[in-house]
């Protein structure tokens, strides 16, 4: 399921908005979330999982076509933790 | 940031009721949970994707008494962040 099909899913639910106005809270909530990670804040949803910022070291990679070493800088990545109860229900699920 | 500043966002945004957005995005999250219960995945593009992954049953151990279990089979939601995402957060976007 892709953003859009998540947005026509929610329209069927919340027949009172229009499909725009649906569209517009979905990009909210995630442009909302990359900003909160861009700052370097934590995430927490209850229910579904918390998403937070982890530094990776800089390396030493190599190119594995050529062989080339190349200096890989230190970058912060996002981790996403499931949260207890979606883990729950995704095991339970069918 | 926790789904309360979400539901200020959206408040301020869009101009529903608190209560309003507040059940919006209650809506939006329980939506993709069922999704990803069913063993869907969801793919936000920009943001990244959540992905059913189903695991093998493996030898694990009790780091404490050193007795060996079984790790029984199961599923686990991951995410992949998306380039878009990786980018903004390492100032390249």
């Amino acid at each position: 399921m892709n953003k859009s099909d998540l947005v026509v899913s929610l329209d069927k639910k919340m027949s009172h908005l229009s499909h725009r106005d649906v569209d517009t809270i979905v990009d909210t909530i995630f442009n909302r979330m990359t900003e909160a990670l861009v700052k370097g804040d934590r995430i927490e949803i209850r229910g579904f999982g918390t998403f937070e910022i982890r530094v990776r070291e800089p390396r030493l990679g190599r190119n594995p076509k050529s062989g080339a070493k190349v200096s890989i800088d230190t970058r912060k990545v996002p981790f996403f933790k499931t949260g207890k109860e979606l883990k729950e229900r995704i095991n339970n699920g069918s | 940031m926790t789904k309360a500043e979400i539901i200020e966002a959206i408040y301020s945004k869009i101009g529903f009721s608190k209560k309003e957005s507040a059940d919006i995005v209650e809506l939006v999250f329980d939506t993709i949970k069922e999704t990803l219960e069913k063993g869907e995945k969801i793919k936000i593009s920009g943001f990244g994707n959540f992905v059913v992954r189903q695991k093998r049953p493996r030898i694990g151990r009790n780091p404490q008494t050193g007795e060996e279990i079984e790790i029984s089979a199961r599923k686990v939601l991951t995410f992949r962040p998306s380039q878009v995402l990786k980018s903004a957060l390492n100032n390249k976007a």
